[in-house]
């Protein structure tokens, strides 16, 4: 089943001195249960493709189509949690905001903290919290109003190495588990190699999709140890190729 | 966690003990020497305490003001004059404050004027503003209304456009409206910016309600020093004076510890 399809998308922006086209005739869809990841050279339309899907923006011509009433979940590169509430009242902020703060999805919300080891720091501030565990946080506020699409713009890039490559393999769990349909977006190759079923390689502004390539690691159950895979350098290359334009 | 300090940290916290006491001490100390000296050159006549008064002499005042009830008069009526345009100036400029915020369009309509008013020395309305609302409590009110809500207004106002538009992508990506955006994340976030504001306000409405008592009035503290200069009593404008210092400082000290109380989860 497809959770999205977008149909020869385009988008152009106009500012007072010019006109941007950062996206455009962008085809691609992504099927239920499906991890799908988006690379592509910096500025070329990656967070305008997220914010046209969960329409923060609407297309200049083609479609956004979300299949059904299906929801979605935004998660964006830094944790933005709000300082002044509680780790569990930053939780429910989706919640509160689309006024479903009822005590099923309360307890919801409640049974991921506790899932996820953050149980034990409800009632504390976001600044008592490590890197990890705030990044941890902001994934479970996007699950807690469970959507079936979740959108995660560079999710891991405002970390330092070590603790990305842990906290990377921790939210797939996490997406996993909750068996969540992901649409990720990086400039990082390694990691949409290692977290992905699909790859969608996009070009220089305006985005447009130059390649889709999967990595067919579905059978290694950690993204941690698939970085480790013996064809991995060889996609690694491939992907490389086509970011850097030489098809060959 | 906190009684296993190592001794190195120990020492740390006793020397940043000793170094604020020593810093209140010299407080105390300074006002203790300027006060002597002050009097002393009284005593021994190198001043003429009938233009420069004196420490005693302020003291003697200040008895006999509270003895007949004088002061305590005069200081409600100041008081009450500023706490009225303290809250109504804050209150005020916080409403246009999100007013502006809400509508973009109104905000750039009204930007030059506001700039206009803030630059406006304020006492320069003063004769309109009694013309107006008359020589009572109404008009130094306004004055200490005008003098604060300006300013209010554009700290607010500065204070929500600079909230973190991520976090604003955020609220509007799980569907929020302006109203909630402004109830979850800005008025929030902007807490510490009102606080400040606060502070900057005590300050405000003592020159708002002084300068409308100058201007016009029959009674406060700064009629009180006005009416001590013009029967040439300078015990007078200076006890007043000194009261004044010490009701500004205990606001500012009462806002201080309202700051203190709210400000650390913000
Ligand atoms: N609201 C906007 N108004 C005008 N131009 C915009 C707007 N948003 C994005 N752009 C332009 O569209 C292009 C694509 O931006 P976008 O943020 O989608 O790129 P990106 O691939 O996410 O970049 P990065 O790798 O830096 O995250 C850029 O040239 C940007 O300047
Ligand atoms: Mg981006």
């Amino acid at each position: 089943m497809k959770v999205l399809e977008m149909k020869d998308v385009g988008k152009v922006f106009y500012t007072k001195t010019q006109e941007t086209q950062a996206v455009s005739h962008l085809s691609f869809d992504v099927n239920d249960g499906e991890f799908v990841s988006i690379i592509g050279p910096s500025g070329c339309g990656k967070t305008t493709v997220l914010s046209l899907v969960c329409k923060l923006l609407a297309p200049t011509s083609g479609q956004v189509v979300l299949n059904g009433n299906s929801r979605v979940g935004y998660m964006l590169q830094r944790d933005h949690l709000f300082e002044w509430r509680t780790i569990e009242k930053n939780v429910q902020l989706g919640l509160e905001i689309m006024h479903k703060l009822t005590p099923e999805n309360k307890e919801y919300a409640n049974g991921l903290l506790k899932k996820y080891g953050l149980w034990e720091f409800r009632k504390h501030y976001p600044s008592e919290l490590s890197g990890g565990m705030r990044q941890r946080t902001a994934l479970i506020r996007t699950l807690a109003t469970n959507p079936d699409l979740l959108l995660l713009d560079e999710p891991f890039s405002a970390l330092d190495f070590q603790t990305r490559l842990t906290v990377c393999d921790d939210v797939y769990d996490i997406i996993k588990k909750e068996k969540k349909t992901a649409l990720l977006v990086t400039h990082d190759i390694s990691e949409a190699i290692s977290l992905s079923d699909r790859i969608i390689v996009l070009s220089a502004r305006p985005a447009t999709v130059v390649a889709v390539h999967e990595p067919h690691l579905s059978d290694i159950p950690s993204p941690l140890k698939r970085r480790e895979s013996s064809d991995f350098a060889k996609q690694f290359e491939l992907l490389h190729g086509y970011l850097h334009g030489d098809k060959s | 966690m906190k009684n296993n300090f190592t001794r190195e940290h120990l020492l740390f916290l006793r020397r940043q003990r000793v170094r604020k006491t020593l810093i209140h001490v010299t407080q105390v100390g300074v006002l203790l020497l300027l006060l002597g000296v002050w009097e002393l050159a009284a005593l021994l006549g190198w001043i003429d305490s009938f233009i420069t008064s004196s420490p005693s002499r302020i003291w003697k005042t200040l008895v006999e003001l509270i003895a007949d009830g004088t002061l305590w008069k005069h200081l409600w009526v100041s008081t009450w004059e500023t706490l009225a345009g303290f809250a109504i100036g804050t209150g005020l400029g916080y409403a246009v404050a999100v007013v502006l915020w809400w509508n973009d369009f109104l905000k750039e309509v009204f930007e030059p004027y506001i700039v206009v008013l803030n630059s406006l020395p304020k006492i320069a309305l003063g004769p309109i503003i009694i013309i107006w609302a008359g020589t009572g409590k109404a008009s130094i009110v306004t004055m200490a209304v005008l003098i604060s809500v300006v300013i209010t207004t554009i700290t607010i106002l500065n204070g929500f456009l600079e909230t973190d538009k991520d976090k604003e992508l955020l609220l509007r990506s799980m569907g929020a409206n302006r109203l909630q955006i402004f109830v979850k994340l800005v008025a929030p976030a902007n807490v510490p910016t009102l606080l400040a504001t606060l502070k900057i306000n005590v300050g405000m409405a003592w020159i708002g309600s002084i300068m409308g008592e100058y201007l016009a009035s029959k009674e406060g503290l700064g009629y009180l020093i006005v009416y001590g200069k013009q029967v040439f009593r300078l015990d007078l404008v200076m006890t007043c004076t000194v009261v004044l210092c010490a009701l500004a400082g205990l606001m500012y000290a009462l806002v201080s510890l309202l700051e203190k109380a709210v400000v650390k989860k913000y």
